[in-house]
């Protein structure tokens, strides 16, 4: 077998990067930092392909089944005998594939960012904060134990803090940033109770454990059950909570729009391709924990990204940024990678829905940051984010313009395209386990062809309109990821992932199913009809369709309004209702009573000093009317 | 004489040395010398300890030193350390070298300043190395009084009241430990033979009756919880802080608080552990409020220092939670928190004193900006927040793992559902710090007066970065510190086990 430990330098190389870049970045040229880091991670991607081809077509699996490696592992804080955070390097078919997806994307950000952030001020911050995010996520996936996913899973969360608040003199920036920080905390919060909960019953972190279908949780599911619920889906419902808000999914989804105040790149890495799919991985990651020992889980799971796909889509029609187009549709298209975990089985052809997923995940990773890079160029371009401010941009932004449409026929799942293939197997495994799911899935496809191609037109076609300086082509080294990442998104469809990435390790056939994918391009082709119509040249249509479902659109452009809910829960009921009044209570009522006892002691001692006065006469009247009226009292007593 | 001694010694050599400095110069430059021999020598000490362990020293106490100081009371003045007294050596000259930098500018009446100081940190080094109980008693009023001068002399705003406040309440304090302490004493000898004593490790392996333990075990761990801003007697913490100047809201709140827990800890838990398992529950649902409630608090303070004391009620009643939980994973992530916090919340006070001496206020929505301006200190700030609200990396989360892993691997359902209620403070903490970070350091700046400051200059570089390097070394390299704690717990536990 081969020795994998050289992985470790896959997450080491960007950690050292981001430390000398942190702490020397500023005595250098800002160019130096962008180039080290580019430098750094070509070594680490070149790394990570490597490991891929050793692990996936050398190595190969062994008797039928890809091996689960620890490459590296060491104990970094022990709680107990049996229950330490170990920090080490985990080589299975995810943790490869996550390992060749995240390189990929975060190599291409920092290249396209060598033009996008050219001659910004904090150039090197923001190299260095790229590097610190590739490490944590790097780490992430490579984690062996659910609490080094823990760890990073924080971590990445920090650096996205970090590079969403990149423009920090700008106060939407800043709100952006603390709101995806503390609302991915809370979602974090049922991520480390369900990991309270699952050491507590299991007496282990570790995935290989956890996982192991003669494991604690499968083989031997504690029988405690609260609200008709056992235990052990209570906590993985709980670590899902923490997957949910990661990866952006209903309710939890708030922060993501607000996120794309960051430079594009950061959310062409980070909120689009891999810290938001961390979620998907980490419900991968446990998966056959939740397939086979909990699938009241499972279930949450599958719905909860349904509806978040369906949600997002109806969204994605009516905004106008292109940014936030794009992130609805990340959103969308997570909700369909969570919701084909949630249909799928284990083992063998069961678990189409988990090898699904995971193409899924990879695809998608490429076209949309492809999409993402694009916009970059084309707000780099035009100076705006609103498509209200574009138009006719084709003949301006030619590489540009064709990259983005082979990403937009990619999401749409126009055949050969790689979308088509992860789409395809995800609708069929929806269908075989769960008819309704399927009928939103097919839905959101019409509605992603939809709204990419309302935003394609609309950039590149439409009215062209008065522009203060004539747009360019972005430069070389911002085209070539383009041209790279549009190669990945045509052609990643070929891969046959049902042979690396199962569910239980272990390969199987798949064929297309045309009672799915008919339907599917054909929904997708209506779409890409009707925004043909509507928006390919300018006219009345929009407007008038619009208008007659003003409710309808106006709940849409205002995202159902879960801004002002989580506006009244942060401001309403946090601020206000609770934190004030606890201040209030703690000035008034007990600092107030710590207060009267103090006034107390004085006041009565103020009363009685007036007996402490040193006169003698005083001292002798005191005395001796004192004894009168004991004689008296004695006298009364004993008379009787 | 023995290796202990000396961290009381050097620092009253210190204050002797001071007496005859001639100007501020003199009196810094004599302060800082003798804090950092005494910084060289807990350094020496924690590798003597670690050497000790490793040559097999598997002995409880080492460094032992004993001699009769009263001896028809057996009161003696005995000395030595475990892993935790170790830990909490190094916590302390760690904070008093920082705080002597960060007082570098003080100008009025430096000279009893700085005599005040250090006379407080010789009693609190005297605290943690006492293994009996009178002289630990003796050392903790030692530290406990000079605070009423720090704050009512060298102090700000209603200096007075803050300084008559703190010091009347901590005495209270005081008067439960005392009663208690007696209480021990005198029900330390269950033969009926009168032999009392005062020693630590007698009396634990005597054991005191149950019935003392229920009178004295409320009263030792509400007088030492009184110093560890237990609600609700944590009032003292917001206004003392917030009056006290920048050193002593360092000392106090990174290394007297600690008093508060490690006392609870050595005597009311260690010595009365029956007492201590009945009655938990009751300070358990207390602590679990004070963690709640102080992060609540701090969410709407305006004052940098009333929201990092706030803070502290919060990070302190989770020491007093873990304690209470007496188990071994709990207990060490009581002493990992009480370290963590009292380095984070020093380099806090610290950063805030820097701020407040440029901009002259320390209410937040009168600054913004600052970052842009003060990077150093702007950055430093950042990252001391992040310790706090617990990212991995930094010595906040190593605490507060070890604590919420320890406490909900309790077996019964009421400790676990107070361990989620407890949990619940990691969000809110993430408010209140992203709050204060969002207003007072990002988006534009506010006060065009601000547009001109000076970012930190070399002893508040120093200063801040001392601490900020013991809290990434904790953060990224836990695991010695956690197993020199373990081992020294192990036999506690394990005797506190055996008795239940």
């Amino acid at each position: 077998m081969t020795n994998y430990s050289y992985t470790l330098l896959i997450p080491l190389i960007p950690l050292a990067i981001f430390l000398i870049t942190g702490l020397a970045g500023h005595k250098f040229k800002p160019i130096v930092s962008g180039l080290t880091g580019t430098m750094g991670l070509t070594i680490a991607a070149f790394l990570s392909y490597t490991t891929a081809i050793r692990y996936f077509f050398i190595d190969g699996p062994a008797n039928g089944m890809y091996p689960q490696i620890k490459a590296v592992s060491t104990v970094w804080l022990r709680f107990t005998d049996t229950l330490h955070i170990d920090l080490g390097i985990l080589i299975d078919p995810i943790s490869v594939m996550m390992l060749v997806v995240v390189t990929t994307v975060s190599l291409m950000a920092h290249i396209y960012s060598l033009g996008y952030m050219k001659g910004e001020r904090g150039f090197a911050r923001f190299y260095s904060f790229l590097s610190l995010f590739s490490f944590s996520m790097l780490g992430l996936v490579l984690a062996t134990n659910i609490f080094q996913m823990y760890i990073f899973w924080e971590l990445v969360g920090v650096s996205s803090f970090l590079l969403i608040g990149f423009y920090y003199e700008k106060p939407s920036a800043v709100a952006a940033s603390k709101k995806a920080f503390i609302v991915t905390r809370f979602a974090d919060l049922g991520f480390l109770i369900g990991i309270l909960m699952l050491s507590f019953t299991t007496n282990t972190f570790d995935f290989i454990t956890l996982t192991s279908t003669s494991g604690p949780i499968i083989a031997a599911p504690a029988g405690a059950a609260f609200v008709g619920i056992s235990v052990v889906s209570w906590a993985l419902i709980l670590v899902f909570i923490g997957g949910a808000g990661k990866s952006a999914m209903f309710p939890l989804h708030i922060w993501l729009p607000d996120a794309m105040e960051g430079p594009t790149p950061v959310s062409a890495l980070i909120h689009a391709a891999t810290m938001v799919v961390a979620g998907v991985y980490l419900v991968a990651r446990l998966f056959p924990a939740y397939a086979l020992a909990a699938p009241d889980a499972l279930h949450v799971v599958a719905w909860v990204g349904g509806f978040s796909s369906l949600f997002a889509a109806v969204i994605a029609i009516t905004q106008i940024d292109i940014k936030r187009v794009l992130a609805f549709s990340t959103m969308s298209q997570i909700g369909y990678m969570m919701m084909a975990l949630g249909v799928s089985g284990y083992g063998d052809h069961e678990g189409l829905g988990y090898m699904a997923s995971m193409f899924h995940l990879f695809t998608h990773a490429m076209f949309k940051a492809l999409l993402f890079l694009g916009a970059g160029s084309i707000i780099h371009a035009v100076h705006s984010n609103n498509m209200t401010d574009m138009g006719g941009l084709r003949k301006y932004l030619p590489i540009t313009h064709i990259t983005f449409l082979i990403a937009c026929l990619t999401i749409a799942g126009i055949p050969p395209l790689s979308g088509f293939w992860s789409k395809d197997e995800i609708l069929a495994a929806a269908l075989h386990h769960n008819p309704a799911l399927f009928a939103i899935g097919i839905g959101v496809a019409g509605l992603t062809a939809f709204y990419m191609f309302r935003l394609y037109y609309n950039v590149f076609w439409g009215q062209e309109r008065h522009y203060h300086h004539t747009p360019h082509e972005s430069p070389l080294v911002m085209t070539i990821p383009l041209m790279f990442l549009a190669f990945a998104a045509v052609f990643s469809g070929f891969l046959p992932f049902s042979h690396l990435v199962t569910s239980d390790l272990k390969t199987f056939e798949t064929h297309t199913d045309l009672a799915v994918a008919i339907p599917s391009v054909l929904i997708a082709l209506v779409g890409i009809g009707v925004a043909t119509v509507m928006y390919r040249k300018p006219n009345s249509l929009p407007d008038r369709v619009s208008s007659s479902i003003k409710g309808l659109y106006t709940a849409s452009f205002r995202k159902f309004w879960i801004d002002e809910v989580y506006q009244f829960v942060t401001k309403k009921i946090i601020f206000s209702g609770v934190s004030r009044p606890i201040a209030w209570f703690d000035r008034h009522v007990i600092d107030d009573t710590m207060n009267a006892v103090g006034w107390l002691v004085v006041t009565t001692s103020e009363r009685i000093k007036g007996f402490q006065s040193g006169q003698v006469q005083q001292y002798a009247a005191v005395f001796v009317s004192s004894v009168v009226l004991l004689v008296l009292v004695f006298v009364y007593l004993f008379s009787n | 004489m023995d290796i202990l001694s000396l961290f009381v010694v050097i620092p009253v050599l210190t204050v002797f040395a001071i007496m005859f400095a001639k100007n501020l110069e003199q009196t810094r430059w004599i302060s800082a010398t003798g804090m950092l021999i005494q910084l060289g020598l807990a350094a020496f000490l924690v590798f003597s300890y670690l050497h000790e362990r490793n040559l097999g020293n598997t002995a409880q106490w080492l460094f032992t030193y004993d001699i009769v100081w009263f001896s028809s009371l057996n009161i003696h003045y005995t000395v030595g350390v475990d892993g935790i007294s170790v830990a909490m050596i190094a916590l302390t000259s760690i904070v008093v070298f920082a705080g002597i930098f960060a007082s570098w500018e003080m100008k009025y009446l430096s000279r009893e300043f700085f005599i005040s100081l250090i006379l407080l940190a010789s009693g609190v080094f005297g605290f943690f190395i006492s293994l009996d109980l009178f002289t630990m008693f003796l050392f903790y009023e030692v530290a406990v009084i000079p605070m009423y001068l720090l704050i009512g002399i060298w102090g700000s705003g209603p200096k007075e009241y803050s300084a008559m406040k703190l010091t009347l309440m901590l005495m209270g304090g005081s008067a439960l430990i005392m009663v208690g302490l007696l209480g021990i004493y005198f029900n330390s000898d269950p033969t009926g033979a009168m032999n009392f004593t005062f020693n630590l490790n007698e009396i634990a392996e005597r054991g005191i009756p149950i019935e003392a333990q229920r009178f004295f075990f409320p009263m030792t761990f509400l007088g030492f919880g009184v110093l560890g801003a237990l609600f609700p007697f944590h009032t003292w913490s917001p206004d003392g802080h917030a009056s006290a100047p920048t050193a002593v809201s360092m000392l106090h709140a990174g290394v007297l608080m600690k008093l508060g827990g490690y006392g609870a800890f050595r005597v009311a838990i260690y010595l009365m552990p029956q007492a201590a398992h009945e009655q938990a529950w009751i300070f358990i649902i207390l602590t679990a409020v004070s963690v709640v409630y102080g992060a609540f608090g701090a969410v709407v303070q305006k004052d940098l220092k009333y929201i990092n004391a706030y803070s502290s009620v919060s990070h302190c009643g989770l020491v007093l939670f873990a304690i209470l939980m007496m188990n071994q994973t709990a207990l060490n992530g009581a002493v990992i928190q009480m370290i963590s916090h009292g380095l984070m919340t020093a380099l806090f006070f610290a950063l805030i004193g820097m701020i407040y001496g440029r901009t002259h206020t320390r209410l937040i929505n009168e600054m913004g900006g600052l970052m842009k301006i003060i990077p150093f200190l702007g950055v430093v700030y950042v990252i001391a927040g992040l310790a706090s609200l617990g990212l991995p990396g930094l010595s906040g989360f190593v605490a507060e793992m070890t604590i919420f892993v320890g406490a909900y691997q309790h077996p019964d359902t009421f400790h676990r559902v107070v361990t989620i209620m407890a949990t619940t403070s990691i969000v809110v903490t993430a408010v209140y710090i992203l709050r204060v970070v969002g207003i007072l350091l990002l988006g534009p700046v506010r006060n065009e007066h601000h547009l001109h400051l000076s970012d930190a200059v070399w002893w508040e570089r120093l200063s801040t970065l001392t601490l900020l390097v013991s809290i990434a070394a904790i953060g990224i390299a836990p695991l010695w510190l956690s197993d020199m704690i373990n081992f020294s717990l192990k036999p506690i536990v394990e005797r506190i086990v055996a008795i239940l």
